[in-house]
C-alpha cells in the first residue's frame, strides 16, 4: 500500500492505495465515490472519464499511485453551493441522460470543454465528446443539453 | 472489472534516475508514460512487467526547443503536441501538418490527454489474435507473440506479423525526424526510421534499457505535410492504413522533394519505394502523376488479416489514400473528403 | 392534459446527472465477497473432470462452485429449460460458465480461476447453421425438433401457392442479416445476500426481475416468497438483460451457502458471451404482386442461427414471420422458420426482437418491386399499408395505423420528390417502413393473471407512492408511471415517489421487454389512479357539497369546474378521504385483450396495438472505394400520443443510432481456427474497441417527426416507441445505396468492402449485388393451415388433408430473382 494525498472534488483526501489499483478503483472502492462508471476498463468507452487537474482522462487507465498531489473532479463534484452545474440541469431536462450510465463521463468531459471554450460550435462539441460512447441517446439530445448549458451560463 | 496484475511502481524525477533504474533491473521492468497502451495490455495479461517506471515526473521529457527545426520531449501528451501547432508559427504549421493531423486523430480526446508522444512511437504492435484477454488467447492456444508458438495470421511465418499501429510514427518519418535514446551507458541519436524493425515482436531497435527522451524534427522550409488515416469510426479506432506525405513544392508547382510513408500495413511504418518518389520529383502534381505515383507508392502495402476490415480492401484503399494525401499537398480543398473518410474536417 | 404531452425533466433525471442512480455494481455491502466465473475455453466438449481443489485451497478463496451444485435447469421460456448455472456434463461455446470462485476480492477470485483444472473431451463443433442442418449428431442439446434443429415452424394463411400463381409478377429474393449485440455500456452485475430474516435478496441489472425471481425459486428449490429480486436501474438493456443469467444463480447460491453478500460484475468480454442478441438470419422472400401494385401473396422462409441455447429463440423464430402482415396488407401468407443450435453464445431478443431481419428483407424487396413496376416506392407503400382496426391474415388485430401519415411526413421532410433517383451519382436516398408491437399479448409462461400491476399509496402528507414491478432501463418507465398517475390526480410528477422493480415491494409487471411497459403499466397506473381519484372525489364532494362529476383534479387542487375558487388542496383531499374511508391504497392492473389467433404458434405477434415508423436515409457512397457516409436521417413515428415528448424523441433517436450501428458496422462474428491447428471457435473481437459502436463523429443528423393520433388502447392514447423506430433504418440505407450507385447490398452490415464488391460485379457485367444466393433445403413440417379472416376463417387451424387441388393454375410463372 502506498499512502497518497490528492484533492478530490476540492477536498484533500489521504488514502492508502494498492499499486495495481487504477484511479477508477480508488474512487469507487476506496473512496466510495460510485458516481464514476466503467464499461470496459480498457479505455474503449469513456464511461470512466474524470477530470485530472482539469483535463478529462480515463480513470480506468490512470494509476492510483500516480495521482498524489493531483486534483480529481468526478460527477459528485460538479454541483456547488447546493446547486447543480448548468450542464447537470440541462442534461436532466433535455433527455441527455437516458439510462444515465454514460452520463457522468459525458458531464465531466463537457465541463472541461466549456471551461476551456465557453462558446463551442456544434462540431466542436461533437469532437470533444467523441471519446464517450452512449448507446441510448444517439447523442443529439446531449449536444442540445451542452448548447443549452452554454446559453444558461452566459445569461 | 478488468484489473491490473501486481507490480512495483517507481517514479523517478530525472532521465538519469530512470536510466539507472532500467540499467539495474532484471529485464521485466518497463517504462510507463500515459499508460494508455501498456495498462490495457497488462490488464489483458499480454504484457506482465514486474516493475513499472513512471516517467510522468521527469520534467526533461516535456521540454520543447526550437532552433534548427524543433525538438519535442517524448513525455508531452498528444494534446500538448496538437497545441504546439499554434506555437510553431504559420510556416511550421504547414510543414509539420502531418504530425498535427496524426496526433489529432489518435484514439479519443481523453486518451490524447493521457497518451504521450514517446508512448505512441513505442506503441506495441497490434493484432486481432493478440489484443485479447487472457481467457480468449487461451482458447486459441495463444500465439507466437505471447505464451504460444504459432502465428495464427500466417501459420507458416517464422516471425510475428502484428501491425505497427502508431499514428505519429508515419507522420514523423515523412518529416525526416530523428529520436534521442538515453541509457545509463550514454545517449544516441538515430533516425526514427532506424528505430523500427519489420518484426511484430521485436518491432523496435530500442534497447530495453533506453529511454526515448525526445524527437527532433528538422527545419522544413517550403515543405507541406499531411496525414490520412483509415479506420472504421471517427474516433477510438487505431489506423488500419495510413498515409503520411510531405513535399517541397516550388512556386511553379513542381515537386522538389517528397516523402511518402505508409502506416499499419506491416510491423513497421513503410516508406514508399524510391521509384515512386523519383517519379514525383521535378514534375508538377497533375492528376495523372498523382494516380501514377499512388499506384507505385501503394506497392509495398501488404496488409494481413489481423485488423479491422478485409485485407484485400485495405490493400486496394492504399492508392486512394496516397492520392488524397498528394491532392491535399497540391492544395486541393479536401475538407469534404476528410469529412467523409475521417468524419472530421481537421482544420 | 397538463402533464401528458408536455416536455419535462424525467422523474429520475436528477439522480442520473448527479451520479446518484444506484446501478448494480454500485451496491456495496459489509462483508461482501466477490465472484468470478471460469468459462469454457473450448466450443463443444464433454466435461470429463473438474478439479477445484487447488483453487479451493488458494488463500482468500471462500468457495468454489461447479455444475454439481446446480442440478436444476432453467431458461426464459418454459419450452427451453436448457441452461444450467454452471455446466454439468458438457460445454457448448467458448464462454460457457463452468465453475465459479468466490473470494475476498475480485483479483483473488480471478487468480484462482487458473487453478481449476478442467478436462474436456472435444466434440464436433458447429459453427454455421448449415453445419447444424447437415449433421444431426452429436447433438448440442438432447431436445429440439430434430438433430441440431431447435425449432421448425410452418404457418400458412390462405392458399399462397395459388396466390403466387395468380400474381402478375413474382419476386424472389434472398437476404442475410448478420448477428449483432446490445452492448449496453453497463456490464451485467449482481449482488446477492441473505437478509436478516435469512431470506435471499438479489440486486441485479435485469430487465425482467419477475422472471429471474421464478428462475431462482426453481433452481435453488426455494419458496419464491423467500426470495426478493431487486432490479437496479439498468445502464442500458436493449434486450440483453432479459434472460435469467448464470451469474445471478451463482451469486445467489453462494450468498446462501456462505451467509455473506456476494457480488459479481461481468467484464466486457463476458457480456459478449451472455449475448442473447440479434440472431443471424438467412431469409427468402417470395412475393406475388398484382398489376395494380398490391400484394397478392407472400411466402417467407427464415433460417436462424440460434447459438448454443434456447433463450427466447422459439419466440424469435416466430417473430421473423409475424409482422410482415401488420405493416402491409398481405391476403395470403406462408411463413416457414427454422432455428438451429450452433456452438456460439446464445442469441435472443435485441431491440426489435426477430423482426428487424425480416423487415430488412421485406423493405428491400419492396424497393426492388417498385423499381421493376416503375412505381415510386413511397406511393407503392401507401397503396398497400394495412388497414386500421382489422385482423391480418395471421390473425393479428391491428389498432390505429399512422403509417401513411409517417410516409407522407418523411417524404415531405426529406424532399423525396426532388431527391429520389435525382441526386448525382454517389448520393442517394432510400425509404423504408415498419411496425412493432406495443407489448407482447402473452406472457412468457401461460397464465391468466395481469401483465402489469400498480399500487398507489396516498397518505395525509399529500404524497403519493406508486409501486410497480416495471424496470427502469433508461427508457423512462419510472417517468411514465408517475406521469400517468400525476395526470389523473392533478399533481406534479415530482410529488410522486416511484418504487419499481422490486419483487418484495411491488406488484408484478412482467418486465421491460417487447415495448410493453408504457402501454401495460400505463393502463394499470391510470386504473389505480382513477380509483384513488374516485375515493378522493367522494370525500371532497361530501365536504364541499359539489357533485362528484363537477370536481376537477389539477394544479395540486381538487375543485369545482363551475366555480374554480371552490376547492381543497390535494393533500387536504387525501386527508378527507383518509378520514372518510380509512387508509388509502388502490390498485390497477392490465391484462391484454385475448388474441384472435387460436392456432398453435399464434401466441407470438399479438399485441394490444402496433406502432408504425417510416424513415428516409441519405447516403454518400464513393464509387471508387465503396466508402459509405450517412449525413442525414429523417424518421417519422406513429406514437399514438407522447407522454413525455423529450423521452419519446430520445427513444426515436436512440433507435436510429442503434440501427445505424447494425446497418453499417456492428457485427457479432466468430473466428474458426483450422481444426488441424487448434479448432477454436471464438468470438472474433469481444471488446468495445473492435465491436464498432458509432461515436459522436459517426452519427448523422436525425430529423424526427412524431405522429400523434391517440390509440384508445394505449394510456392516454400512447403506443410504443422503444423499438419500432430502429426497424426501417437498415433497409432504408440499403435502398439509398442502390439509389446512389445502383448496387444492391442484400445483407447487413453494409460495409465499404461489400459495396465495392457489388460495384466490381456491376462493372464486370454481373448482377450488381452483394448478398447470399442460396437458401438451404430444410425439412419443413406440414404447415399449420389457417384460413384468413376474409375467407371465413375463425383463427383456428384447419384440418390437414382438405384443401389444395381445384382450379390451381399450373402455368409456370416467371420468377424474378435478384
Ligand atoms: C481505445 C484506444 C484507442 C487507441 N487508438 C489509438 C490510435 O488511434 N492511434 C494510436 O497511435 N494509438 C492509439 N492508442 C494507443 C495509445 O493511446 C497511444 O498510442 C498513446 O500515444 C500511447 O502513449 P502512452 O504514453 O500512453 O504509452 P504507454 O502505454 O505509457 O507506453 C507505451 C509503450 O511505450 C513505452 N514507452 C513509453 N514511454 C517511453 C519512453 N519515453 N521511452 C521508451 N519507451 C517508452 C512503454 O514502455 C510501452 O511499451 C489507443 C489506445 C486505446 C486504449
Ligand atoms: S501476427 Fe501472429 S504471432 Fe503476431 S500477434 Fe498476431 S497471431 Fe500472434
Ligand atoms: S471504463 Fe471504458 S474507458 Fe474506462
Ligand atoms: S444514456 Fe445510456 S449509455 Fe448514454
Amino acid at each position: 500500500m502506498v499512502q497518497i494525498t490528492l484533492t478530490v472534488n476540492g477536498e484533500p483526501v489521504d488514502v492508502a492505495v494498492a499499486p495495481y489499483k487504477t484511479l477508477l478503483e480508488v474512487l469507487r472502492e476506496d473512496l466510495n465515490l460510485c458516481g464514476t462508471k466503467h464499461g470496459c476498463e480498457l479505455g474503449e468507452c469513456g464511461a470512466c472519464a474524470v477530470l485530472l487537474d482539469g483535463q478529462p482522462v480515463l480513470s480506468c487507465l490512470v494509476l492510483g499511485v500516480d495521482c498524489g498531489g493531483r486534483a480529481v473532479t468526478t460527477v459528485e463534484g460538479l454541483a456547488s453551493d447546493g446547486r447543480l452545474h448548468p450542464l447537470q440541469e440541462t442534461f436532466a431536462d433535455l433527455g441527455a441522460a437516458q439510462c444515465g450510465y454514460c452520463t457522468p463521463g459525458f458531464l465531466v468531459t463537457a465541463k472541461a470543454l466549456l471551461d476551456e471554450h465557453p462558446r463551442p460550435t456544434r462540431d466542436h462539441i461533437r469532437d470533444a465528446l467523441s471519446g464517450n460512447l452512449c448507446r441510448c441517446t444517439g447523442y443529439q439530445q446531449i449536444y442540445e443539453a451542452v448548447e443549452a448549458a452554454i446559453a444558461k451560463g452566459s445569461r | 472489472m478488468m484489473r491490473l496484475p501486481n507490480f512495483r511502481f517507481v517514479a523517478p524525477t530525472s532521465v538519469h534516475q530512470a536510466a539507472e533504474l532500467l540499467a539495474a533491473s532484471s529485464g521485466d521492468t518497463m517504462l510507463v508514460a500515459g499508460g494508455t497502451d501498456l495498462l490495457p495490455n497488462m490488464k489483458r495479461r499480454q504484457q506482465a512487467p514486474g516493475t513499472l517506471v513512471g516517467v510522468r515526473h521527469i520534467a526533461e521529457l516535456r521540454a520543447i526547443s526550437s532552433g534548427d527545426g524543433v525538438t519535442i520531449g517524448a513525455g508531452l501528451t498528444l494534446t500538448d503536441v496538437i497545441r504546439l501547432r499554434q506555437g510553431f508559427g504559420g510556416q511550421a504549421r504547414e510543414a509539420y501538418g502531418a504530425l498535427w493531423q496524426a496526433a489529432a486523430q489518435v484514439a479519443t480526446p481523453q486518451l490524447r490527454n493521457m497518451g504521450t508522444l514517446g508512448g505512441n512511437l513505442c506503441l506495441d504492435t497490434r493484432c486481432n489474435y493478440y489484443d485479447q484477454n487472457y481467457e480468449w488467447r487461451k482458447a486459441i492456444d495463444f500465439c507466437m507473440k505471447k505464451d504460444g508458438e504459432t502465428c495464427w495470421v500466417a501459420p507458416s511465418s517464422p516471425k510475428c506479423v502484428a501491425v505497427s499501429s502508431t499514428d505519429t510514427a508515419p507522420a514523423l518519418l515523412a518529416l525526416g525526424a530523428s529520436v534521442t535514446l538515453v541509457s545509463a551507458n550514454g545517449t544516441r541519436q538515430i533516425a526514427l526510421s532506424d528505430m523500427y524493425r519489420n518484426d511484430g515482436i521485436h518491432y523496435l531497435t530500442r534497447q530495453r534499457s533506453e529511454i526515448l527522451t525526445s524527437v527532433h524534427v528538422p527545419r522544413l522550409d517550403g515543405w507541406r505535410s499531411v496525414y490520412w488515416k483509415l479506420r472504421r469510426r471517427g474516433a477510438f479506432d487505431f489506423p488500419v492504413l495510413s498515409v503520411a506525405a510531405a513535399a517541397k513544392i516550388a512556386k511553379d508547382g513542381t515537386v522538389e522533394a517528397a516523402r511518402i510513408v505508409l502506416g499499419a500495413v506491416a510491423s513497421r511504418p513503410v516508406e514508399a519505394p524510391a521509384e515512386a518518389i523519383a517519379a514525383l520529383v521535378g514534375r508538377p502534381l497533375t492528376d495523372d502523376l498523382i494516380s501514377e505515383v499512388a499506384e507505385r507508392a501503394a506497392q509495398p502495402s501488404r496488409p494481413l488479416d489481423n485488423t479491422d476490415f478485409t485485407l484485400v480492401w485495405r490493400k486496394r484503399m492504399t492508392k486512394f489514400f496516397v492520392s488524397y494525401a498528394l491532392k491535399e499537398l497540391r492544395g486541393d480543398d479536401m475538407r469534404a473528403r476528410r469529412l467523409k473518410v475521417s468524419r472530421q474536417e481537421l482544420l | 392534459m397538463k402533464i401528458v404531452g408536455t416536455p419535462r425533466r424525467r422523474v429520475d433525471g436528477r439522480a442520473k446527472v448527479t451520479g446518484q442512480t444506484k446501478f448494480a455494481d454500485d451496491v456495496v455491502l459489509p462483508r461482501m465477497l466477490h465472484c468470478k466465473l471460469l468459462r469454457a475455453s473450448v466450443p463443444h466438449a464433454r466435461l470429463v473432470r473438474i478439479d477445484a481443489s487447488r483453487a479451493t485451497a488458494h488463500p482468500g478463496v471462500h468457495l468454489v462452485l461447479t455444475g454439481n451444485d446446480f442440478p436444476i435447469p432453467y431458461g426464459i421460456l418454459p419450452v427451453s429449460q436448457d441452461e444450467h448455472a454452471l455446466a454439468r456434463d458438457k460445454v457448448r461455446f467458448v464462454g460457457d460458465p463452468v465453475a465459479a470462485v468466490i473470494a475476498r476480492d475480485e483479483q483473488t477470485a480471478f487468480d484462482a480461476l487458473d487453478l481449476i483444472d478442467v478436462e474436456y473431451e472435444p466434440l464436433t463443433t458447429f459453427a454455421d447453421p448449415e453445419d447444424s442442418l447437415a449433421n444431426p449428431t452429436p447433438r448440442i442439446h438432447e431436445y429440439g425438433d430434430t438433430g441440431n434443429v431447435h425449432k421448425l415452424v410452418s404457418l400458412q394463411f390462405g392458399d399462397v401457392e395459388q396466390a403466387l400463381a395468380d400474381a402478375d409478377r413474382v419476386f424472389e429474393d434472398i437476404f442475410f442479416y448478420q448477428g449483432n449485440t446490445h452492448l449496453p455500456i453497463e456490464q451485467h452485475a449482481a449482488v446477492a445476500a441473505k437478509d436478516p430474516d435469512g431470506k435471499l435478496v438479489l440486486w441485479s441489472s435485469t430487465q425482467t426481475p419477475h422472471y429471474v425471481h421464478r428462475a431462482l425459486a426453481k433452481t435453488l428449490e426455494m419458496p419464491a416468497a423467500h426470495i426478493r429480486v431487486i432490479a437496479t436501474p439498468n445502464g442500458g438493456g436493449f434486450g440483453g438483460k432479459s434472460d435469467p443469467f448464470n451469474h445471478e444463480m451463482v451469486v445467489a447460491k453462494a450468498a446462501l451457502l456462505l451467509d455473506r453478500p456476494v457480488k459479481i460484475c461481468l467484464t466486457r468480454e463476458e457480456v459478449f458471451y451472455c449475448h442473447r442478441g440479434r440472431h443471424p438470419v438467412l431469409m427468402q422472400f417470395t412475393t406475388g404482386m398484382k398489376k395494380d401494385g398490391t400484394i397478392a401473396g407472400m411466402h417467407v422462409k427464415t433460417l436462424l442461427d440460434g447459438g448454443a441455447y434456447g433463450s427466447y429463440g422459439v419466440a424469435s423464430t416466430f417473430y421473423t414471420g409475424a409482422l410482415q402482415t401488420v405493416t402491409y396488407h398481405v391476403p395470403a401468407y406462408h411463413f416457414q422458420g427454422c432455428r438451429v443450435f450452433t456452438n456460439k453464445p446464445p442469441c435472443g431478443p435485441k431491440r426489435g426482437h426477430g423482426t428487424p431481419q425480416s423487415r430488412f428483407g421485406q423493405e428491400i424487396q419492396l424497393d426492388k418491386i417498385a423499381e421493376a413496376l416503375t412505381q415510386d416506392p413511397a406511393e407503392l407503400r401507401l397503396r398497400i399499408v394495412e388497414r386500421p382496426e382489422t385482423l391480418t391474415a395471421n390473425y393479428l388485430r391491428v389498432g390505429t395505423i399512422g403509417l401513411s401519415e409517417c410516409i407522407r411526413r418523411v417524404t415531405r421532410a426529406a424532399d423525396w420528390a426532388n431527391t429520389f433517383r435525382k441526386l448525382p451519382h454517389g448520393r442517394g436516398v432510400g425509404l423504408a417502413c415498419s411496425s412493432y408491437l406495443s407489448g407482447a399479448g402473452l406472457a412468457i409462461y401461460w397464465n391468466d393473471m395481469p401483465h402489469s400491476g400498480v399500487q398507489l399509496k396516498l397518505d395525509r402528507s399529500g404524497g403519493v407512492t406508486a409501486f410497480c414491478g416495471a424496470t427502469e432501463i433508461g427508457q423512462g418507465s419510472d417517468d411514465v408511471l408517475v406521469a400517468c398517475v400525476a395526470e389523473v390526480l392533478g399533481i406534479d410528477p415530482l410529488d410522486i415517489r416511484p418504487i419499481t422493480g422490486d419483487t418484495d415491494l411491488t406488484p408484478v409487471d412482467l418486465g421491460s421487454y417487447s415495448s410493453r411497459v408504457t402501454l401495460m403499466m400505463g393502463n394499470a397506473a391510470i386504473q389505480a389512479a382513477e380509483r384513488a381519484r374516485d375515493l378522493l372525489a367522494d370525500a371532497v364532494s361530501r365536504k364541499l357539497g359539489v357533485p362528484r362529476e363537477r370536481l376537477v383534479f389539477a394544479d395540486r387542487r381538487v375543485f369545482d369546474t363551475e366555480d374554480p375558487g371552490k376547492g381543497v388542496t390535494f393533500s387536504d383531499a387525501v386527508c378527507l378521504a383518509e378520514a372518510a374511508f380509512g387508509t388509502i391504497g388502490t390498485t390497477g392492473s392490465y391484462t391484454p385483450p385475448k388474441s384472435a389467433a387460436r392456432f398453435k404458434g399464434g401466441g407470438v405477434g399479438p399485441s394490444p396495438t402496433y406502432s408504425y415508423s417510416a424513415a428516409i436515409v441519405e447516403v454518400d457512397v464513393d464509387p471508387d472505394s465503396g466508402w459509405i457516409h450517412v449525413p442525414r436521417v429523417w424518421i417519422a413515428h406513429d406514437i399514438g400520443r407522447s407522454i413525455n415528448p423529450v423521452l419519446v424523441r430520445g427513444q426515436v433517436e436512440g433507435s436510429v443510432y442503434m440501427a445505424l450501428g447494425e446497418a453499417l458496422m456492428e457485427e457479432q462474428i466468430f473466428r474458426r481456427l483450422p481444426p488441424r491447428l487448434s479448432d477454436a471457435l471464438v468470438h472474433k473481437f469481444p471488446s468495445m474497441l473492435e465491436y464498432k459502436s458509432p461515436t459522436t463523429l459517426d452519427m448523422p443528423e436525425v430529423f424526427t417527426e412524431l405522429i400523434e393520433n391517440p390509440d384508445p388502447r394505449g394510456p392516454f392514447g400512447a403506443k410504443e416507441v422503444g423499438q419500432g423506430p430502429l426497424l426501417p433504418v437498415m433497409p432504408a440505407i440499403a435502398n439509398a445505396v442502390y439509389d446512389a450507385v445502383g448496387v444492391r447490398i442484400d445483407e447487413v452490415p453494409i460495409t465499404p468492402e461489400k459495396i465495392l464488391k457489388a460495384l466490381d460485379a456491376k462493372a464486370a457485367g454481373k448482377a450488381p449485388r452483394y448478398g447470399p444466393s442460396h437458401f438451404p433445403d430444410i425439412p419443413w413440417p406440414e404447415p399449420v393451415r389457417v384460413a384468413p379472416p376474409w375467407e371465413g376463417g375463425d383463427g383456428k387451424a384447419q384440418d390437414v388433408g382438405r384443401q389444395k387441388e381445384e382450379g390451381r393454375s399450373t402455368a409456370a410463372k416467371a420468377v424474378i430473382r435478384s
